[in-house]
């Protein structure tokens, strides 16, 4: 059923789920939201599936026609979402209503913000999932942004509970400065010893080169022993890829899924979500840390997504 | 190749396993079995894989398996690979249009090379390509094999639009634009036929560890298999490939 009409899509909004996997193997990159917390807790708030399309919103721009009685919950980014005249809370099941206006004027804090919608949002999967990956015309609406004119569904609600608000000590403060914990590797036998110290001690900016497909970072040049062409190989999330120039890129959400040149690093999972709601002009600086502690980390992130899951349920 | 698969790190959710370090069909034969043996063992945790030329890249579910426990087993799986069945690889024809609108830096190519263009073709058009492996871009395929005397760079500025099916040339390398990008590649010619297609099981037209040739067609008859593969009714030539 229709929910919503764009009146104004932004400069980039796209229908994002958890992504597509399995196809990586025939160069299908797995796109999926950039900052997947926040695209999970959205659809946990509306009584959704954590994993249901939602859109994702960047920066500012996107102005909706609600055009039937629903729930909504926004998540990530601070763009000052507003109904009609007024301020909407985020982080919060909201009831719209039919003739409503949400809009997100201006970004305040973070770069990417959610929109989960009670049912989710209904587009044709395509190999399993809902996510625009807008280079290769694959998913969402038709592989391309919103546009003006266009038409949202949303699928089957399940009962759910408005005014459900997340409690306040999960929900994330993007700051403008960030430390990446990183897995050195695979090819950081490529780099010379200074190379690797320049990486794991200077502060390095966002460029304005930074999008779903990877942030090109500014800083100290990462030095090679001896070129930076390998055979291409796979690209993992959160590889940091150092091209010739030295300066590195991390590969995100629509990254190719092969690559040759050297990859010194890999950001790790929970980071990455950092890195989602950073924008050019914010800082980073990369920690090595050791596969084990990353999976400690990764396991508190899947525990706080189960207890909030355990929360909701209660509180049906 | 290496004496034994070396682990590298990629993450916490992935790592690759690599054979060795160069472009050689020997290697791309062990990934490409690794692979094969992946597939059908359905091994827990392991959520997909991606082989290239000489490594696969592993992702997995840390939450479900352990990496000592994952990389314990493909190293077995690794060991015993001998012991496996494979199936032939195949050959499949590419049917292209070389020169004139659809391969617009033939010329280009033929003066590059000290050819004509249509020595051009028929170089291009008299060998058997190994698909290395898919990647970058949905359905593109990375194809080993083509003669050094039409070897020609990459050009200085990179089109912003190339054509899906475009055939082209980077260096020692040839290969084809299964979806419309922006690219360098010297563009040669084109196929009407769709090498990706996201409605379909599996979604690309070639597998990696196969083969393609491509033959020479008319403007009349790229038109005319265009419109069959517009109604679905297009049959890929495939046969079974020798080896010599």
């Amino acid at each position: 059923m229709e929910i919503f009409e764009v009146i104004q899509p932004g400069p980039l909004t796209t229908v994002q789920d958890l992504g597509r996997y399995g196809y990586q193997q025939y160069g299908v990159p797995v796109s999926g939201a950039m900052d997947n917390y926040a695209l999970r807790v959205a659809n946990l708030l509306v009584g959704n599936n954590e994993g249901e399309a939602c859109l994702e919103i960047t920066l500012l721009g996107l102005q909706l026609r609600v055009l039937k009685d629903t729930v909504v919950a926004i998540t990530g980014a601070d763009l000052s979402p507003m109904l009609n005249k007024s301020s909407l809370p985020m982080w919060e099941a909201v009831i719209v209503g039919r003739g409503d206006t949400i809009s997100f004027p201006w970004p305040k804090r973070g770069c990417r913000s959610y929109l989960a919608v009670a049912g989710g949002i209904d587009v044709p999967k395509v190999m399993g999932s809902s996510s625009t990956h807008v280079k290769s015309h694959i998913g969402g609406l038709e592989g391309r942004p919103l546009c003006a004119g266009d038409y949202l569904k949303s699928g089957q609600a399940r009962p759910t509970i408005l005014g459900r608000r997340l409690p306040p000590q999960y929900v994330p403060e993007y700051q403008n400065q960030s430390e990446l914990r990183v897995i050195l590797g695979p090819q950081d036998d490529y780099f010379t010893e200074e190379g690797i110290h320049t990486f794991l001690c200077s502060e390095y900016t966002i460029s304005i080169k930074a999008d779903r497909m990877g942030y090109r970072l500014e800083g100290p040049r990462i030095e090679h022993k001896a070129g930076a062409d390998i055979i291409s190989d796979g690209i993992p999330l959160g590889a940091v890829q150092v091209p010739g120039d030295g300066l590195p890129i991390v590969l995100l959400a629509d990254r190719q899924t092969t690559g040759g040149y050297t990859k010194v690093a890999t950001v790790i999972t929970v980071d990455v979500l950092k890195l989602a709601q950073a924008k050019p002009g914010d800082k980073v600086r990369f920690l090595q840390i050791t596969e084990g502690e990353a999976h400690r980390f990764l396991k508190e992130y899947e525990q706080t997504i189960y207890t909030l899951k355990r929360w909701i349920r209660q509180s049906h | 190749m290496y004496d034994k698969p070396r682990f590298l790190a990629g993450g916490d959710k992935a790592f690759f396993i690599e054979f060795g370090n160069a472009v050689a069909p020997a290697l791309q034969r062990r990934v490409q079995r690794l692979m094969l043996v992946i597939r059908n063992e359905k091994i827990p945790g392991l959520v997909e894989a991606i082989p290239t030329y000489r490594s696969l890249l592993i992702h997995y579910d840390p939450l479900q398996t352990s990496p000592k426990e994952l990389r314990d087993r493909l190293e077995s799986l690794e060991q015993r690979l001998e012991d496996s069945e494979f199936p032939k690889p195949t050959v499949t024809e590419i049917p292209a249009v070389y020169g004139g609108e659809y391969g617009p830096d033939l010329e280009f190519v033929a003066k590059h090379s000290g050819l004509t263009p249509e020595e051009v073709a028929q170089i291009h058009t008299s060998t058997t390509y190994l698909i290395y492996m898919l990647g970058f871009l949905p359905g593109q395929p990375y194809l080993g094999g083509m003669s050094s005397r039409i070897a020609t760079p990459r050009l200085e500025t990179p089109r912003t639009r190339v054509l899906r099916g475009s055939v082209g040339i980077a260096g020692n390398l040839t290969g084809i634009y299964a979806v419309e990008s922006p690219g360098g590649w010297q563009i040669i010619g084109r196929t009407p036929i769709r090498l990706f297609n996201p409605h379909k099981e599996p979604p690309a037209l070639l597998q990696a560890g196969n083969y393609v040739t491509f033959v020479r067609i008319t403007p009349q008859e790229y038109t005319r298999i265009e419109e069959m593969v517009q109604q679905g009714t297009y049959k890929v030539k495939e046969t079974p490939w020798c080896e010599g």
